[in-house]
Parts: structure tokens; sequence; C-alpha cells
């Protein structure tokens, strides 16, 4: 198996080789290959129960690969040790799909509890940092409030608040846009490509919001249900209008054409 | 042949061509019931016919009573391979069958649990029996590595956690307490009187109830009612985490959820078995006492003189020392259970009655084990 950066090229962010994905004994995608490069916002798309969300959490380790490995930069994800493991992922942030705020907790709270475990701040500051992470995402005054108390769109963006908490090289998103507004996913999608200015982080979406894809995706890998595996990879807009397979451009101009 | 509904008509026919008409008519609704199938498979073990035409112009009424019968009836004539004919139908009709099979039905996605032969479920139950086995003792390792690294001060959970769970399940949980534990005494002085009073002994109702509640009856009804209030609570809480992603959102941020979550819940009941315990002792006695002033003629002081002259200090050391026990064992009981709970809102109830009979069947165990260790210890 060819290691990712082997060429002396810049190491890429995040590379998956030959990864097949199951629950038991049911494949779910077979023979995973791309790359994500530093900088990229790189989308994950598909049907309905291709695999996407499944396909994020492997690159997170919440799932274990059937076969293949994942990569950080030029290092073994997929078989590193624990410890090793937890400090590769802490450069990195994950807004999951239901926001999966801790319910027990403040939303300051919520972004504080980051801060406090892998920073020498002092509570002052803490609270500080936390509060303006909120106010990026348009939360200012929320810092007391509890998860159940505010919207299901406000919880997702208190969900990228924390995510962001530790300032992560690259960013996990699993359908940041579903359940909001239009203005609101617009304004996400804006900031998604923020972050990426001005951090420099890199950015990993699950979406199906085509006007957002096209937006903001620099990058892309297409996953079929029907074949279990990757059918194309590239920029969005491409993929669009010039790829060989009928599916990808269908799904990309919702049907039509 | 045909089937009569209340309202509605289904007419088999065979044409000289070898043609069999399948015909509807009159109103068919979901509430008198789906036309047979039933039927149309009996006609076609008869003889397979080279066509199925389906007719529905003498529809006055249909829903999906109509489209699930004749989507039924579709796929049985292409499983044996029969032409099916669909132009009789009306135009509504078939363009919802038309979309009921525009996408073809996903051969894995029933994952073969319709095969019920004993054999196989048994065999089922034993891997899933195995499975779980094997994540109770992992968990449980997972634990003792925690708590080693717990006693050398490592272990990471916010103290206000702990504050909020000592409350939750320590000082919460004292109505309830001294209600089933004041009845307790009360049941054993009941027990005893009857008995005593034969050999007009009724004063050693005091040493009964005295010894069995701070031995054991304390420690153990306590540990019961916690079992019921705390561990499920803990297993449902860990539980709808886990359906919330909470757990995931943890566990990526390399936050030990054994640490955050599991142990001051342990450390929170493990801390106050011991004082619920106690109190409960002491709402036993005062059940006792009761009845003995109440109907055996006893003086409170006389009852309670007599109650301290029996127990001894071994005996409540012993009652406290089992009480943290029960609470430590309720406590992993219910968080192991709510660590592997599944990612849907029933499997969260499951878990919760789960951890409520492992955690009472522990501490059944840990009681007669008890008794056997004491007895021998002479205690
Ligand atoms: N824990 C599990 N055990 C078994 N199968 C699972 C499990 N979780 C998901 N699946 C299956 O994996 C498939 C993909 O699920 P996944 O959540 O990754 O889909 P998705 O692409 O994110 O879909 P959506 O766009 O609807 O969120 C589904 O068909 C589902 O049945
Ligand atoms: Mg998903």
């Amino acid at each position: 198996m060819a290691d990712p950066g082997a060429n002396g090229a810049t190491p890429p962010a995040i590379a998956v080789r030959d990864l097949t994905m199951a629950y038991g004994d049911f494949v779910l995608q077979r023979d995973l290959h791309f790359t994500i490069d530093v900088g990229d916002i790189f989308v994950i798309m598909g049907g309905s129960g291709c695999g996407k969300s499944t396909l994020l959490r492997h690159l997170i380790g919440l799932n274990e690969p059937a076969r293949g490995e994942v990569f950080y930069g030029t290092e073994s994800f997929t078989h590193a040790p624990p410890g090793r493991r937890a400090e590769m992922l802490r450069r990195v942030g994950v807004l999951y799909q239901s926001g999966a705020l801790w319910s027990s907790m403040t939303l300051a709270e919520n972004v504080a509890l980051p801060l406090g475990e892998f920073t020498t701040l002092s509570e002052a500051e803490i609270r500080e940092v936390a509060a303006l992470k909120l106010a990026l995402v348009g939360l200012a005054g929320f810092e007391d409030y509890y998860p159940a108390d505010i919207s299901g769109g406000m919880q997702k963006r208190a969900g990228l608040a924390r995510a962001m908490a530790l300032d992560p090289e690259i960013l996990f998103f699993d359908e940041p846009s579903a359940g909001l507004d239009p203005l609101s996913a617009r304004h996400l999608d804006e900031l998604i490509v923020e972050l990426r200015d001005s951090l420099g982080s890199t950015i990993v979406v699950v979406t199906h919001e085509l006007e957002s894809i096209f937006a903001i995706g620099t990058n892309s890998v297409f996953l079929d249900a029907e074949s279990r595996t990757m059918i194309a990879t590239g920029v969005p807009t491409e993929l669009r209008d010039h790829s060989e397979q009928e599916q990808v451009r269908r799904f990309l101009k919702r049907g039509e054409g | 042949m045909s089937v009569q509904s209340p309202t509605g008509e289904l007419a088999l026919t065979r044409l000289p061509g070898g043609t069999l008409v399948v015909r509807l008519a009159g109103a068919w609704r979901l509430d008198h019931g789906l036309p047979p199938l039933h039927e149309l498979r009996r006609e076609l073990r008869e003889a397979t016919p080279a066509r199925i035409a389906f007719e529905g112009e003498g529809l006055t009424h249909w829903d999906s009573a109509v489209v699930a019968f004749l989507a039924g009836a579709s796929s049985i004539a292409r499983e044996s391979g029969i032409p099916i004919d669909r132009s009789g139908l009306p135009e509504g009709l078939r363009r919802l069958l038309d979309l009921a099979e525009a996408v073809p039905e996903k051969d894995d996605a029933k994952d073969g649990s319709n095969i019920d032969d004993f054999v196989h479920r048994l065999g089922e139950k034993a891997i899933e029996t195995h499975r779980l086995f094997r994540s109770d003792l992992q968990f449980l390792g997972h634990l003792a590595l925690t708590v080693g690294r717990a006693f050398r001060g490592r272990a990471r959970f916010r103290g206000s956690d702990l504050a909020y769970l000592i409350q939750q399940n320590g000082f919460e949980a004292l109505p309830i307490v001294t209600l089933v534990t004041f009845l307790l005494g009360l049941i054993l002085a009941f027990v005893g009187a009857i008995q005593l009073q034969t050999f007009g002994a009724t004063i050693f109702v005091a040493d009964l109830v005295g010894v069995a509640m701070v031995r054991d009856m304390g420690a153990l009804i306590t540990g019961i009612i916690m079992a019921g209030r705390s561990g499920a609570a803990f297993a449902a809480q860990l539980g709808s985490m886990k359906v919330t992603q909470e757990i995931d959102a943890l566990e990526t941020m390399s936050i030990s959820s054994m640490d955050f979550l599991v142990l001051p819940r342990i450390a929170a009941l493990f801390l106050m078995m011991p004082l619920l315990t106690l109190y409960g002792d002491a709402m036993g006695i005062l059940g006792g006492a009761f009845v003995g002033v109440s109907m055996l003629d006893l003086s409170l002081v006389e009852y309670l003189f007599q109650t301290a002259d029996a127990v001894s200090m071994s005996h409540v050391v012993g009652g406290v020392f089992k009480g943290a026990v029960y609470g430590a064992l309720i406590a992993i009981a219910g968080c192991l259970r709510g660590v592997q709970c599944g990612r849907s809102s029933s499997a969260v109830g499951e878990a919760a009655t789960a951890a409520v009979v492992t955690g009472i069947v522990a501490i059944i165990v840990a009681c007669g084990v008890f008794a056997f260790a004491f007895y021998v210890l002479g205690i």
C-alpha cells in the first residue's frame, strides 16, 4: 500500500486508502480511495443511506475499518496506538448531525469543557474564549442557556462553536445545514469558508445541499449505494458538467439532464 | 370465481386465450380490509395463465387497500414469470403502482431474520449472549483500569457533576428510603411479635428488629430502592447520551466517558449508600419501636435500650460496608447497561429495565456471599 505523500509533495490532511466499511457482514462501501488536501473544503456526497455518516465515523475513529486504512498526514490513524490517536484527534473538531451538545451543561460550559481539558487557560480566560466562539456563530448572550432551551438550528450552531473551541486544523461537519432556514444555511456556508481562509483549517462536509456543495466545495467524493463504492471524485462543479457517470450528473442536477 | 366485501367485489375470470382477468369493482377501503391475495394465489396454483390483466373500471372508490393488493399481485406474477397488463386500471392507480416499483427492493435490507426456526433462534441467542458477556467483561476491565488511574489522581471529571449526583442520589432519595425502611421495621416487628408473644417475651422484638435491620435488611432494602431509582436513571442517562451522540462527542475529544460519566456515578453511590443505609437502619428501628410502644405495651426507652444492647458495633460496620458494596454494584450495573445501549429511544427503555434487573440480582448475590463469609468469620 503506497504511503500518502511518499513522493515528497506536501502531505495531505487526510488520506483514505482502500477503505472497506461494514456493519457485521453487511458491507456498506468498499475500496474507498481518496485524498483530502490541506485547505480543502471536501464534500462527501451521495444518496440517503449510502454510508456518508458512517464514512465520517471512520475518519474520526468511532468505527473501525473492515479493511484498509485512514492516514492523517503521512501517519496511519487506523493503526496508531490509543494514546497517539487521542493526540491526533486533538487537532480535529466535529459537528454531529444532531448537534450532540452535552445536555447537562450550559452552552458556555459545552464550549469550555475542551478548553479546560486541553489548555492551561484560567477560568476567566476560558469563559471569555467560550463567549467569543458562541458570538462567532451568532449566539452571543446565550451562554447560560441549556441545549434543551434553544431551537434545533441554534443547537447546531452551538455544536459548531464547540467543534471550533480548540481552533482545530480539521473540521468535520455532518449535514451542517439540515434543519436550518435558507439564510442561516447561507450564513453557515460563509462561516465555513471564513474558517478555512482565516485559520487555514481543512474542512470535511457531509451534505446533500446542492447549493452549498457548489458554493463552497473544492473537492468531493461521491458514494454510490447501488455499486457500494465511490464512483467519482473531484471538484463538484466539474463533476456536474463533465462527469462520465450519469448518476453523479443526475444527482448534482437534481435528476434533470 | 368472485369474492364480496361489504362494499366491493373481486372477480377472477379466465378468458379462452389463457388470460386471467382480475376485476375489482365497487368501493374498497382500508377499514374494510384488503382484497384477498390468497384467492389469486389459489387461482394461480390451479393453472398458470398466459397473462394477467387487471381491470378496475367498476371501482367507485379505492385507496391504499387496492394499491397494496395490486402491488402484491404484481410481484407474485413477476415471481412466476407471468406477464401483466394494467391498462384496465384507473390512471391514478397506475401511477401510484409505478411509483411503488420505481426503486427495486433492496435485497439485503431485510437481514434474513425471517428465517424463524428453533435452531436458528437458538444459535442467534447463543451468539448474542456471548457478545454481551464479552462486552460486560470489557467494560469491567476498562473500569478497573480507570479506577486504578483515579487512585493515582489521574482521572478527570467535574467536581460539580459529582456534587450534583450526590444530591440527586443521596439526599433526594431520603423520603422513599424513610418510608420503605420504616415500614420494613414495622413488618419485622409484627412477624416477631406473633411468635414471641406465645412465650411472653415481646421485649425481644427489639432484638429481632434491631439485629435484622442493622446486619442485613437495612442495606439490602436500601440497595433495592436505589437500584430502581439510581440504577435505572444512570442507564437511561448514559443510554440517551449515546442516542444523541453526546458520548461520541466526548470520545472524539479524547475525554473518556469512563472517567467523565461512569466514575462520578459510581463514586456518588459508593459514598451515599453507606449513609443511606445507616439512616435506613435507624428508620427501621423506629418502625419496630412504633409497634412495640403502640401494640406491645413496651416503653420507648425500654425498647431502645434493649435494641442498643442487642446490636453490636460490628453489626453496624458490617451493614454499612455491605451498603457501600451494593452502591458500587448498582452504579456499575446502571452504567454498564447504559453504555451497552443501542442507538434508538426504545433501546433506552430496555437499558433501564436491564439495569434494574442486573442491579438487583447483583446485590442479592452479594448479600448471599456476605452471609456466608460473615458466618465463616463468625461476625
Ligand atoms: N449501527 C448500525 N448497525 C447496522 N447498520 C447500520 C448502523 N448504522 C447505520 N447502518 C446502516 O448503514 C447505512 C448507512 O448509514 P449512514 O448513516 O452512514 O447513511 P447516510 O449516508 O449518512 O444517510 P443520510 O444521508 O440519510 O444521513 C444505512 O443503510 C443503515 O441501515
Ligand atoms: Mg447521515
